[in-house]
C-alpha cells in the first residue's frame, strides 16, 4: 500500500534477530565460533562485537581489524612477547602503538576502553587518544613504555569521563620538564568519575596538594595505588579523604616528617571496605601494626617490595584468614611461609620473589616452605616460586595436595640444579605436576631436566597453553614431545636449550594454532627457519642476531602467525624470513 | 642432610670445592660473598648429556674459590649474571636494589639515614654529593639540626648532634674521618647520633 515502508525481507529479519541474539555473546571464543557458521553469521557477529582482543599486535593490521569490526568499544592489544621483559629483545624492537592510535581515532569514535600490554606508546599517541574519544572511560597500560608524564597530563586534562587510569609496571620516561600531571585533572569539575587511579610505577614525585584535592572530589574512587613518593602521613590524609577505598597501594610506607605522628591504625580501621593492600615500597617495619585492623578483611596482599622477615610477617599474616592472593619476598624465609600455610586456608595465588637474584647454594626459602604451603593451602590455583633449592618430593607433594593448580611456575635460580637430596633431575617432580594437576594451563620449568620431563609434559599436559623453558632438555626429542603432545599449546618460550632444526620441524602441523614461539640460544639454523617460512606462508619468522658474522646460527627466533604482510617497522638487527 | 654430609657428596662428585656460607644470602652482613660455583653439572651422568648443550649457556661462570677463613681483603669475583636470568623484570630488580643500597649497583647509591629520637627514616643517594660539606648541609636540612665544626681530633665537638655511619665492616664511624671517596664506597648507612653518643667513635 502507498505510504507504508516495504516489509523487511525474510533474510533481513533473520539478520536482525541474529544480531540481537549475538549481542549477548560475550566470550570471544564463542564469538569466533559463531563467525565461522556462515557468511551472514560472520557479518552479524562482526557488527555486534564490541570487545576486541588482539593477542599480538602484529598478527593483524589495524586496517583489517577496524574494517572487520566497526563497532568496537573496548579494545585490548598485546605487543612484545614476555621474554622482552628480561632484556632479551633489542631496544626499539617494535610494538609501536602509533599506527593503531591513528586507525582507532578514525574508526572508533565511541571507544570507551583501551588496555595495552607491552606496547610502546608515545606522548603523541596519548594526546591523540585523549582528544579522539569523547566517551573514553578506561585506560589500562601494563608493562608499556616510551611515554612521559606529558602524555599522562593530556589524558588527565582531556578525558572528562575518565573512570580508570591504571598504570601497571610501566616505564614512564622522565620528561625534559617534569610535568605535574596530577594537577592536569580539571579542578573545575566538581566531581570526577574516577573509580581507579593506579600510578605506583610512575617514578617521579607528584603534587600532593593536587592529589589530595583530586581524591577529595572523586566520590566513586575505589582503587588508589600511590607511588613511593607518597609518605606515610600523606597516605594518612588520603585515606581519610577516601574511606570507601577497596584497593589501596600505600606508597612508600615510611615517614618523612618530624611532626607528632597521626594514628595510622585508625585510618586503616576506618577503611572498612579495604580488601586489597599493596605498595610498601620503602617499608619501615615499625609501621606494620597500622594495617592490623584491615587484615581480617583482606583478600589480596602484596608485600613483594617489602623486605620484611618472618617475625614481622607473622605479626600481620596471623590476622589474614580470608587471604586469597599473596605476593611476597623470600626474605620471610621458610618460617614465614609456614605461617602463611597455617593461617591462609583460602589461598588461591602465591608469588614468592627473591631478594637476592644471584645463584647461591642455599636461600631463605626452599622445599621446606614450599611443602608447608602445599599442605596448608589446598585450594591453591596459581603459584610462582623462586628459590635456590627444591626437591622432587616437595613438588610431588604439591601435585597431590593442590590438584586445582592451573598455573605452576617454579624457578630454581641455579641453572641445571638437580634435586639436592637425591641428586636426580627434577623430571619426576614436574612429571607429577602435569599428571596430577588436571586443570593445568600454564607451566614454567627449571632445574636439571632431561628429555624425560618433556615426555611427561607431552603425555599429560593436554590443557597447557603456555609453557616456559630455560636451560633444560637434552635433545630434539624434548621439544618434539611437547609440540606433538600438547594440542592446546599457544605460547611457547624457550631459552638456552639444546633444541634444533628437527625439533622445529616437528611443530609444523601446529604452528598456525599458536600465538607465538620464542626460541633463543637454542640450536636452530637459518636454513631450517627459512624452510618453515616457505612451508607456512602465514607465519612470520623474526630472526634476531646481535652479530653480523654468524649468519647461520640463530640467536633468537620469534615466530608468530599473521594475516597480513610482515611488518616494516623492525630495527636492523631483526631479519624477517618469509 | 647436614652440612658435612652435603660437602662429602659434592666432593665425591668432583665438584670444585665451594664455599659454605655461614649466613643466609641477603642477610645483613658487612661482607656479602656470593657463593661461586663451577660450570659443571652436579651429577656425572648429566655431564655427559651436556655434550649437546647450546653455545648460549653458562656464559656466567667463576671457578674461583674462597672460604670464610680468607683474609678480608680477598673478594671473589662475583659470578657474572646471565642476561635475563632469573626471569625477573628489571623494574622489580631495580626497586629492590634501591632498597639494599649496599653495593651501589645501578644508577643510585641509596643509604638509609636515621636519627636518634626520631621514629622515621630517610633515604639519600650518596652519589649525588661531591663532598662532606654538601652532604652535611643536606642532612642538617632534612633533620633540622646542625653539626658544628669538624676537627680530626675532636670530631663534632660542641654540637648537639653528630653524623655517623656504619661501614662495610659493621663499625660505626664519625662522618669525615676518611677521605670522601672512601666514605662513599664503604658507607652502608648513616645515623645522626646525639653528641654524647658519638664520643668515642673514631677511625679504626
Amino acid at each position: 500500500m502507498e505510504g507504508q515502508a516495504p516489509s523487511p525481507l525474510p533474510d533481513q529479519v533473520l539478520e536482525n534477530v541474529l544480531e540481537t541474539v549475538l549481542h549477548f555473546l560475550s566470550s570471544r571464543r564463542d564469538r569466533n565460533a559463531a563467525s565461522l557458521v556462515c557468511k551472514s553469521w560472520y557479518r552479524a557477529e562482526a557488527l555486534t562485537r564490541s570487545e576486541l582482543f588482539i593477542g599480538n599486535c602484529y598478527a593483524v593490521s589495524p586496517r583489517r581489524a577496524t574494517a572487520r569490526f566497526p563497532r568496537v568499544r573496548s579494545l585490548t592489544i598485546k605487543g612484545k612477547p614476555r621474554f622482552a621483559d628480561f632484556d632479551l629483545m633489542p631496544l626499539n624492537w617494535g610494538a609501536h602503538f602509533t599506527p593503531w592510535a591513528q586507525a582507532l581515532a578514525q574508526s572508533y569514535p565511541s571507544l570507551r576502553r583501551l588496555h595495552l600490554k607491552r606496547m610502546s606508546l608515545t606522548d603523541r599517541d596519548l594526546t591523540l587518544l585523549s582528544l579522539s574519544f569523547p566517551h573514553f572511560q578506561d585506560l589500562l597500560l601494563t608493562c608499556c613504555e616510551a611515554f612521559t608524564t606529558t602524555g599522562l597530563a593530556a589524558i588527565a586534562a582531556n578525558c572528562r569521563l575518565l573512570r580508570v587510569l591504571d598504570l601497571a609496571e610501566c616505564v614512564v620516561e622522565v620528561a625534559d620538564e617534569e610535568v605535574d600531571w596530577i594537577s592536569s585533572f580539571p579542578e573545575t569539575q566538581e566531581e570526577t568519575h574516577l573509580e581507579s587511579l593506579v600510578f605506583d610505577c610512575v617514578e617521579c614525585p607528584v603534587n600532593f596538594q593536587a592529589l589530595e584535592r583530586l581524591v577529595a572530589r572523586s566520590p566513586s574512587l575505589r582503587k588508589l595505588r600511590l607511588n613511593r613518593y607518597v609518605s606515610m602521613s600523606q597516605l594518612h590524609r588520603l585515606m581519610h579523604r577516601a574511606p570507601q577505598l577497596t584497593h589501596l597501594g600505600t606508597g612508600s610506607f615510611s615517614a618523612s616528617e618530624l611532626d607528632p605522628e597521626p594514628d595510622y591504625a585508625s585510618a586503616f580501621a576506618a577503611s572498612k571496605s579495604l580488601v586489597c593492600l599493596s605498595g610498601f615500597r620503602e617499608i619501615w617495619p615499625d609501621y606494620l601494626p597500622a594495617i592490623y585492623p584491615a587484615c581480617a578483611n583482606l583478600t589480596s596482599l602484596n608485600f613483594s617490595y617489602a623486605d620484611i622477615n618472618a617475625h614481622q610477617l607473622k605479626s600481620v599474616i596471623r590476622h589474614c584468614h580470608k587471604l586469597q592472593t599473596f605476593w611476597v619476598l623470600d626474605s620471610i624465609s621458610d618460617e614465614g611461609l609456614q605461617a602463611v600455610a597455617e593461617t591462609c586456608k583460602d589461598l588461591r595465588e602465591l608469588r614468592v620473589f627473591p631478594v637476592n637474584t644471584r645463584e647461591e647454594i642455599e636461600g631463605p626459602v626452599s622445599e621446606v616452605g614450599f611443602e608447608a604451603i602445599s599442605r596448608g593451602c589446598r585450594k591453591l590455583q596459581s603459584i610462582l616460586f623462586f628459590c635456590q633449592r627444591m626437591t622432587n618430593a616437595a613438588v610431588v607433594a604439591m601435585s597431590n595436595n593442590c590438584p586445582d593448580l592451573v598455573v605452576f611456575r617454579l624457578c630454581i635460580i641455579g641453572q641445571y640444579r638437580p634435586d639436592p637430596e637425591t641428586l636426580e633431575p627434577m623430571d619426576e617432580g614436574f612429571g607429577a605436576i602435569v599428571m596430577n594437576c588436571k586443570k593445568l594451563t600454564r607451566l614454567a620449568v627449571s632445574g636439571l631436566l632431561t628429555d624425560r620431563a618433556f615426555g611427561y609434559i607431552g603425555t599429560y599436559g593436554k590443557l597447557i597453553r603456555t609453557l616456559s623453558v630455560a636451560f633444560a632438555g637434552d635433545t630434539d626429542l624434548g621439544l618434539k614431545y611437547v609440540l606433538e603432545g600438547c594440542p592446546n599449546l599457544q605460547k611457547l618460550e624457550i631459552r638456552d636449550s639444546p633444541f634444533g632444526d628437527g625439533a622445529l620441524r616437528s611443530g609444523l602441523h601446529h604452528f598456525y594454532n599458536m600465538r607465538f614461539l620464542w626460541m633463543s640460544s637454542c640450536k636452530l639454523t637459518r636454513q631450517a627457519c627459512q624452510e618453515v617460512a616457505r612451508r607456512l606462508p602465514h607465519l612470520v619468522l623474526e630472526v634476531i642476531n646481535s652479530e653480523e658474522g654468524k649468519a647461520d646460527d640463530i640467536e633468537i627466533l620469534y615466530m608468530y602467525r599473521s594475516l597480513d604482510r610482515p611488518r616494516d617497522d623492525a630495527p636492523k638487527v631483526v631479519t624477517i624470513l618469509h | 642432610m647436614d652440612n658435612s654430609l652435603r660437602i662429602s657428596h659434592e666432593k665425591e662428585l668432583n665438584l670444585e670445592a665451594t664455599e659454605l656460607r655461614l649466613g643466609l644470602p641477603g642477610s645483613d652482613e658487612p661482607e656479602k660473598r656470593s657463593v661461586v660455583r663451577s660450570n659443571k653439572r652436579s651429577s656425572p651422568e648429566a655431564s655427559e648429556e651436556l655434550e649437546c648443550m647450546s653455545k648460549g649457556n653458562m656464559n656466567s661462570n667463576g671457578s674461583d674459590v674462597t672460604s670464610d677463613h680468607d683474609q678480608d681483603n680477598v673478594v671473589p669475583p662475583a659470578k657474572a649474571q646471565v642476561v635475563g636470568w632469573p626471569p625477573i623484570r628489571s623494574y622489580r630488580k631495580n626497586n629492590l636494589q634501591q632498597k639494599k643500597g649496599e653495593e651501589g649497583e645501578g644508577s643510585g647509591m641509596y643509604v638509609k639515614v636515621s636519627m636518634a629520637g626520631a621514629p622515621y627514616l630517610r633515604k639519600i643517594d650518596l652519589k649525588v654529593y661531591k663532598s662532606y660539606p654538601e652532604l652535611l648541609k643536606t642532612l642538617g636540612n632534612m633533620f633540622k639540626c646542625t653539626f658544628g665544626e669538624y676537627s680530626e681530633r675532636e670530631g663534632y665537638n660542641g654540637s648537639e648532634y653528630a653524623p655517623t655511619y656504619e661501614d662495610k665492616d659493621g663499625d660505626w664511624m664519625l662522618v669525615g674521618d676518611v677521605p670522601w671517596n672512601m666514605f662513599v664506597s664503604s658507607c652502608k648507612r648513616l645515623r645522626i647520633m646525639k653528641g654524647s653518643e658519638a664520643k668515642g667513635l673514631g677511625c679504626l
